[in-house]
């Protein structure tokens, strides 16, 4: 991700620099070693990028038919591992392709979106208010996929 | 993909100058458009509002209303039965039904009305749906089976006929059975859940096979009584569309069951399914579209259409001697499962007379492709 900084903090872009390469652990030495130095926006960047640093865990439900394809296992409660770039629903779906999808999935996802008709629900609201591929998934968010492609 | 407004917004959001780093989770939700005021939970396809539930709840309710009034589809004191398989959209009918005669007051007396095909491991659940749902809608329940009614359950069917024309003979023998169920409820109207998705895909296959009879008919929202054996039948969820029947049984957490029947490869209705999706994932409109082209089409004069009767052997309504389940028993009586399959009205005098067929019609009749 291209990161950004205003000319106001260009200041600290130096400091943050250093940061921004090292563990989660390193980072939260950081921290504790900063609170004490009035540097709030740099503080707030800090964690910022410790939440990325760690896993995070989201839940996955699958229903309406949809869990056939899943082992018939509608709810997954995952840990999606830490990576440089925040996780959006583009990439869940890959990783739900590459680790839970067990059988035919073509049946689940087309292109690099879900196949027309299945829902989405990202924590209980229509994916499609939430910028749907490109929703930045929060730690303990919650993704539900329904089928309407089964008989009524 | 259409850029929806809600996706500008979270666009504008990931530029503001902290979230270069990690937007902190800041929700901005989208908020109802109709009360301004609650969190919007879905962007309805119908209209592209965005609705909370309360609203879309009301919305949904509503508009399902304002059908059964535009058509006068019932009649204060009728007595109503709701053809219910335990899936989501027969559910959601019962549900509503329920609810709108209470609200409304239309003064009917509903009853659920299920049919029992004999197919182990699918319907056998799906009826335990059914069964639950009795309870909490504290309807009374019919379910007439295809083992009572034709001495056959689809699973002995496919054992004879294989997996190629079994959605034929199931088909056949619920559009009969549903009747029978409903004559033995002594019910006015038979309701069925068919929603806007499956009146569109209708209207698409008939055009794809060139039925123009039934082009012309399946977009009615009701059919009139038709004869004797035959209940008049509406559609009262004729306009609403899946996803707005999936998303209101899933916030309203209604009990149904979604497990896909096991024989139904009906690859037809399969491909002109995927391809309404694949249109309605650019365009939600087109499946209104589709419906509206088919409800105004108009059959020029002289098209060869065909003469409704009765059957000669049951009474049930056919354009033919015989009526399709008939001839579809008859097959599977003498072991000739294909004699229902395709065109075979040549032979059907000979049935009623009981006239044997030649060596060559039975060897013909008997090859089943699995």
């Amino acid at each position: 991700m291209c990161r950004q900084y205003g000319s106001a903090h260009s200041d600290s872009s130096g400091v943050w620099e250093r940061h921004r390469h090292r563990s989660s652990q390193q980072l939260q030495t950081d921290v504790q070693s900063l609170s004490g130095n009035n540097k709030p926006r740099l503080l707030l960047s800090i964690i910022n990028e410790l939440q990325n640093k760690m896993d995070f865990m989201t839940w996955i439900k699958v229903s309406g038919g949809a869990e056939l394809l899943f082992n018939g296992v509608k709810e997954h409660h995952v840990t999606l591992p830490s990576q440089s770039d925040p996780w959006d629903v583009k990439q869940l779906l890959v990783w739900i392709q590459r680790n839970l999808l067990k059988e035919r999935p073509e049946l689940f996802v087309q292109g690099d979106s879900v196949r027309p008709g299945i829902l989405v629900l990202i924590n209980d609201a229509d994916w499609e208010l939430m910028g749907e591929l490109d929703y930045q998934l929060q730690d303990q968010d919650n993704v539900v996929f329904i089928s309407t492609l089964h008989g009524g | 993909m259409t850029t929806s407004p809600a996706f500008t917004h979270t666009a504008t959001r990931r530029k503001s100058p902290l979230s270069g780093f990690r937007a902190a989770p800041v929700e901005m939700p989208v908020l109802c458009s109709s009360c301004v005021d609650k969190r919007a939970v879905l962007k309805r396809p119908k209209t592209g509002h965005s609705l909370c539930k309360e609203c879309f709840f009301w919305a949904f309710e509503e508009e399902v209303h304002q059908t059964i009034l535009a058509a006068k589809l019932f009649r204060h004191g009728e007595t109503v039965g709701i053809a219910a398989s335990g899936g989501k959209d027969s559910t959601v009918l019962a549900h509503v039904m329920k609810l709108l005669n209470e609200r409304y007051d239309y003064g009917l007396k509903l009853m659920l009305l299920s049919v029992d095909e004999g197919i182990t491991g699918y319907r056998d659940d799906s009826l335990e749906t059914v069964k639950r749902n009795q309870q909490q809608y504290e309807l009374p329940l019919k379910i007439v089976s295809y083992e009572e009614l034709y001495g056959w359950t689809m699973d002995a069917i496919v054992q004879q006929v294989g997996l190629k024309n079994n959605c034929t003979f199931c088909g056949v023998f619920r559009r009969q059975a549903l009747d029978r169920g409903a004559i033995m409820l002594k019910v006015d109207k038979i309701c069925t859940g068919h929603n806007a998705d499956d009146v569109a895909e209708t209207v698409l296959m008939n055009v794809l096979r060139g039925d123009i009879a039934r082009l012309r008919r399946c977009t009615a929202i009701s059919t009139a009584s038709e004869g004797d054996g035959v209940v008049p039948r509406c559609k009262p969820l004729k306009y609403a569309y899946e996803k707005e029947i999936v998303l209101y049984a899933y916030f309203k957490k209604l009990d149904y069951f979604s497990t896909e029947c096991i024989y139904s490869p009906n690859a037809y209705r399969g491909h002109a399914r995927t391809f309404l999706k694949d249109l309605e994932s650019v365009r939600p409109s087109s499946i209104m579209d589709v419906i509206h082209s088919g409800e105004n089409l108009s059959v020029r004069e002289g098209v060869k259409m065909p003469v409704q009767g009765t059957c000669n052997r049951c009474g049930y309504i056919s354009s033919q001697a015989l009526c399709k389940s008939c001839v579809l028993l008859e097959g599977l009586n003498r072991g000739l499962p294909k004699l229902g399959i395709g065109k075979h009205h040549r032979l059907h005098d000979k049935i009623l007379s009981q006239t044997p067929l030649t060596e060559k019609e039975e060897r013909k009749l008997r090859s089943v492709d699995f």
